[in-house]
């Protein structure tokens, strides 16, 4: 018999419900995801907008849902991420089709797109609705059923949001259960579900822990490492420009993007210059006791307060035990060592910026590939400078795959102050652990089928032009619970003397119009 | 060797034997004459493993005892739950598994009231049918012809006559059949006022699933009415969201005074069945409440499984899924049938309940057999062999359909192979 911890715990063990209907979810996305392949591309970017609308039109309530639910953030910051991460994202892709057969008559090719299936979205607590937003339209331009397993600190504000983007793609005629989220989110139970052979492909956003298990867990994925970005202000560039920009971008949104500045590099000469813009832009620097308090504050026993994550610098600075005026929009921590041995150089995920400051552009480099050592590979950098060689330089000596330069890295490398894809999944490719090494779009969902004809010219491959596209469109009237019946439906010994008949006709109705669609 | 651990056989040759010896010689004997030597040994979700290590894929669900497949997992831990606290029960007395199950399952019908148990879909009748008697105080039942209910005392005696006759169990006299789909028959059937009962399958299903004309059930209930009748729906097949809603009668916009559920109640892996009544109907609950009484009827461990099945079939995913189903048979049957109109001519279909007709008096036993040998197990209609029970469960997934489709397609030949030669015998 079953032990009975106390006088109300339940006497006999109820099966997971939370895993047994998660199941369910995911063979529903099954169907929907085989229906939603038969879609053309002008039904696919007419769902694509219906969701970027309805995602435009809650950008703002779900924003503060999210900051509410989750205490990380910035309302106004998070309402433009969401936005973004609606119509702005359709336009970027709004010529990159991915559902239309390619005919390639002078290599006798066609190539022909095929969705992945269902798509297991695991979405952070730092940025969940814009995150979730922005792989439904990834999913949705792909053809792609998606299932998102929503950090549970952010299960209410993504299940919400979830929920109002089904209902508008089904709305605009997206099948039922394209688009699905865990209620009751857990880590054994995105675990069971990113194991499951169902799952064609895992986007694995979140904490390093779960980027490992998604790849660990026998099926696709792609998952992205954490961000940890060194900036260089070079010495001749304009200081008070470029103190802005990183100011901007790191008070963006509390500095949740994991695209955001972790430490900024300059050269010595130019410390107290970029220290006045820098003041001047609404940074407090730190003296050497401020660091010290805040290291022990942000890192205790060496390991990220997870407290800190999202929120603003004055509070942080309050818990720190530092002064700072009402108006500081970033915490600037000056060290003099980067690495391991100087937590303050790791991903933190709040407005606290390391500054670290070098003799040169060369010491640049190599400090900051001493800070990617430690955490960040592949993810990204940044370099304010007007001397595009410098640039290049910098880059090819960093371990990322994208550089941003003269522009906020939180927006910028996240593709929204730059040409970059927009993008919430960084992929940061070999460096950093990732089978990507750019922004994750819709074209990671999808595969191809490539039918190669005979190269020899002596082989005929016949007019590949005018071939009709595989697309029977969306079903017809559902057959629950309407009776359905044809065209014979009656117990025998009931037969009419037109029946024969009629059943041919029918029959050859029948046939006509299933080929016609076929 | 097959060697099970509490009993041992060499050869599946054996085991046919000692069935034949021992056990039913007749029914052992039909499948073996019928081509299909099935003996079903390892199962699991929607597949069968016959004893050689064949998989079939099971469309034929027993009347939807395997709704939920085979072993599904969630029941199975259920009852294991269920089974670490509880057993049978006692039936004299309340019990929290048998309140809280007929609480569940009561409220999947606005208008009932009452849940009464029984162990299998004969009983569940038999308790409907003497309840209707005690109600009306009138002893004629009016059923269908070709309708099934049962084999049991009273179940058999509305259904047909192979198995009523041979048992000297029909009772003319009292139970009065009718033809399907004919409203003026059922209405000289109650006119003279003297009928307890109409209990008929929302769709019949050993009758191979005819559909009901439009108006046809609700002309029936509104009969039943007019002359005092009750109305039972049989839903032991067309129940468990089969029909695309938990109860058939609920698709068609019915109120029966009571319906019986059974097969699928259980998740095929312990024996529950109901019969679920209007608060009119519960008088002799009320007068002698042990006027009925069922040792197994109700046991607290069927209770758990059949709260648990009713918790599923209530899932939102579930309900979708059903409907996925019910849309990809009709839309991949429908161009099947298209492309084999020769053999294949009708589809009838309520959500997961379809019945394929083909051309031949016996014609579904051909393709079942047609079937059997491509890896899928669907069995036609015992009372109309025209006609195969296509019985697709409701947490199918895309692969599995798909499969089926695919599997179908590959035995056509064979199945016109089949019909060719019994056309060319008869």
């Amino acid at each position: 018999m079953p032990m009975q911890l106390h006088q109300d715990a339940p006497r006999l063990q109820v099966p997971d419900r939370a895993e047994e209907t998660a199941k369910m979810k995911i063979d529903r996305a099954t169907w929907a995801g085989q229906a939603f392949a038969r879609y053309d591309r002008a039904a696919v970017m007419r769902i694509a907008r219906a969701v970027a609308e309805a995602g435009h039109a809650a950008a703002t309530q779900f924003a503060e849902a999210a900051v509410a639910e989750t205490g990380m953030g910035v309302v106004a910051d998070k309402v433009l991420k969401n936005q973004l991460s609606a119509h702005p994202l359709v336009d970027f892709y709004e010529n990159l089709d991915l559902v239309s057969p390619k005919v390639d008559a002078e290599r006798r090719m066609i190539e022909l797109p095929r969705p992945a299936g269902v798509v297991l979205a695991l979405t952070p607590a730092t940025n969940p609705v814009s995150t979730l937003y922005y792989k439904t339209i990834l999913a949705i331009l792909s053809r792609n059923a998606i299932l998102f397993s929503p950090h549970p600190m952010a299960r209410r504000c993504c299940n919400a949001a979830a929920a109002r983007l089904a209902a508008a793609a089904e709305a605009a005629g997206a099948p039922s259960g394209l688009i699905q989220c865990i209620e009751e989110p857990s880590v054994p139970l995105v675990q069971a579900l990113m194991g499951s052979a169902k799952v064609q492909v895992i986007l694995a956003t979140g904490g390093g822990p779960m980027v490992r298990a998604a790849y660990s867990s026998g099926n696709p994925a792609i998952g992205v490492g954490p961000g940890n970005a060194p900036v260089y202000v070079d010495p001749g560039t304009d200081q008070t420009v470029a103190a802005r920009r990183i100011i901007d971008s790191k008070a963006f949104d509390n500095s949740v993007l994991c695209t955001n500045e972790s430490v900024l590099i300059s050269q010595e000469r130019d410390r107290s210059r970029l220290e006045r813009a820098l003041r001047a832009g609404g940074a407090h620097i730190c003296s050497e006791a401020d660091v010290a308090k805040l290291r022990d504050w942000l890192f205790p026993g060496g390991h990220l307060n997870t407290a800190a994550v999202g929120k603003s610098a004055v509070w942080i600075a309050g818990q720190a035990g530092l002064r700072v005026v009402g108006t500081t929009r970033v915490l600037v921590a000056p060290v003099a060592l980067v690495g391991i041995d100087e937590p303050l150089t790791r991903e933190k995920l709040c407005p606290v910026l390391g500054w670290a400051l070098v003799s040169s552009a060369a010491h640049a480099a190599s400090m900051a590939q001493m800070i990617l050592r430690m955490t960040g590979a592949g993810h990204s950098a940044a370099i304010h400078t007007d001397d595009p060689q410098l640039a290049l330089d910098f880059a090819s000596a960093l371990s990322v795959y994208r550089v941003v330069v003269n522009a906020p890295c939180s927006q910028g490398a996240a593709g929204f102050a730059t040409h970059l894809a927009p993008s919430f999944m960084i992929g940061t490719g070999y460096f950093g652990r990732s089978s990507v090494g750019e922004n994750i779009g819709p074209q990671h969902l999808v595969h191809w089928t490539r039918l190669a004809w005979n190269s020899d010219p002596s082989v005929r491959p016949g007019d590949l032009d005018g071939l009709r596209a595989p697309f029977a469109g969306p079903e017809a009237a559902p057959a629950v619970p309407l009776p359905f019946s044809a065209p014979a439906s009656r117990p025998v010994g009931e037969g009419g003397v037109d029946r024969d008949l009629l059943r041919e006709l029918i029959l050859q109705e029948l046939r006509d119009l299933t080929r016609g669609k076929s | 060797m097959f060697n099970y651990g509490y009993f041992s056989f060499e050869s599946k040759a054996e085991l046919l034997a000692k069935s034949i010896e021992y056990w039913n010689p007749g029914k052992t004997k039909f499948w073996q004459d019928a081509g299909i030597d099935m003996v079903i040994d390892r199962r699991e979700g929607y597949y069968l493993y016959d004893m050689s290590g064949r998989r079939l894929i099971d469309l034929h669900l027993n009347g939807g005892t395997y709704n939920f497949g085979h072993r599904n997992a969630e029941l199975v831990a259920t009852l294991k739950s269920a089974l670490d606290y509880f057993d049978m029960g006692n039936h004299w007395f309340p019990s929290v598994a048998r309140a809280a199950f007929s609480e569940k399952l009561v409220k999947t019908a606005a208008h009932m009231q009452y849940a009464i148990f029984g162990a299998g879909g004969a009983e569940a009748v038999e308790i409907a049918l003497k309840t209707a008697r005690y109600t009306t105080k009138r002893r004629k039942i009016v059923s269908i012809i070709k309708g099934y209910h049962g084999h049991s005392g009273l179940s058999v005696a509305t259904g047909d006559d192979r198995f009523s006759k041979i048992f000297l169990a029909d009772k003319p006299e009292e139970f009065i059949q009718v033809p399907f789909n004919d409203i003026d028959a059922l209405d000289r059937a109650l006119r003279g006022r003297d009928v307890a009962c109409f209990i008929i399958e929302t769709i019949p299903a050993t009758y191979g699933f005819p559909l009901p004309d439009d108006g046809y059930l609700q002309a029936c209930q509104d009969l039943c009415r007019r002359y005092g009748t009750l109305y039972i729906a049989d839903e032991v097949q067309t129940g468990l969201m089969r029909c695309g809603t938990m109860w058939g009668w609920q698709s068609y916009g019915l109120e029966p005074d009571m319906f019986v559920t059974g097969k699928g109640l259980g998740g095929g892996i312990y024996p529950i069945s109901a019969c679920v009544v209007t608060e009119k109907c519960g008088g002799w609950l009320h007068e002698d409440g042990a006027a009925h009484i069922s040792t197994s009827g109700g046991s607290e461990l069927g209770c758990i499984v059949g709260h648990q099945v009713i918790d599923i079939l209530q899932r939102p995913e579930v309900i979708a899924n059903v409907h996925s189903v019910a849309d990809f048979f009709r839309r991949a049957l429908t161009q099947m049938m298209a492309a084999h109109s020769d053999i294949f001519v009708g589809i009838r279909q309520r959500g997961v309940i379809l019945g394929l007709e083909y051309d031949h008096p016996e014609g579904a036993v051909a393709v079942s057999r047609a079937l059997y040998e491509h890896g899928v197990w669907a069995i036609f209609s015992s009372l109309d062999k025209r006609v195969l029970q296509f019985k697709p469960g409701v947490l199918l997934d895309v692969a599995t359909c798909q499969e089926i489709i695919d599997r179908m397609e590959a035995a056509m030949p064979r199945a016109r192979a089949l019909l060719r030669d019994m056309r060319r015998a008869a």
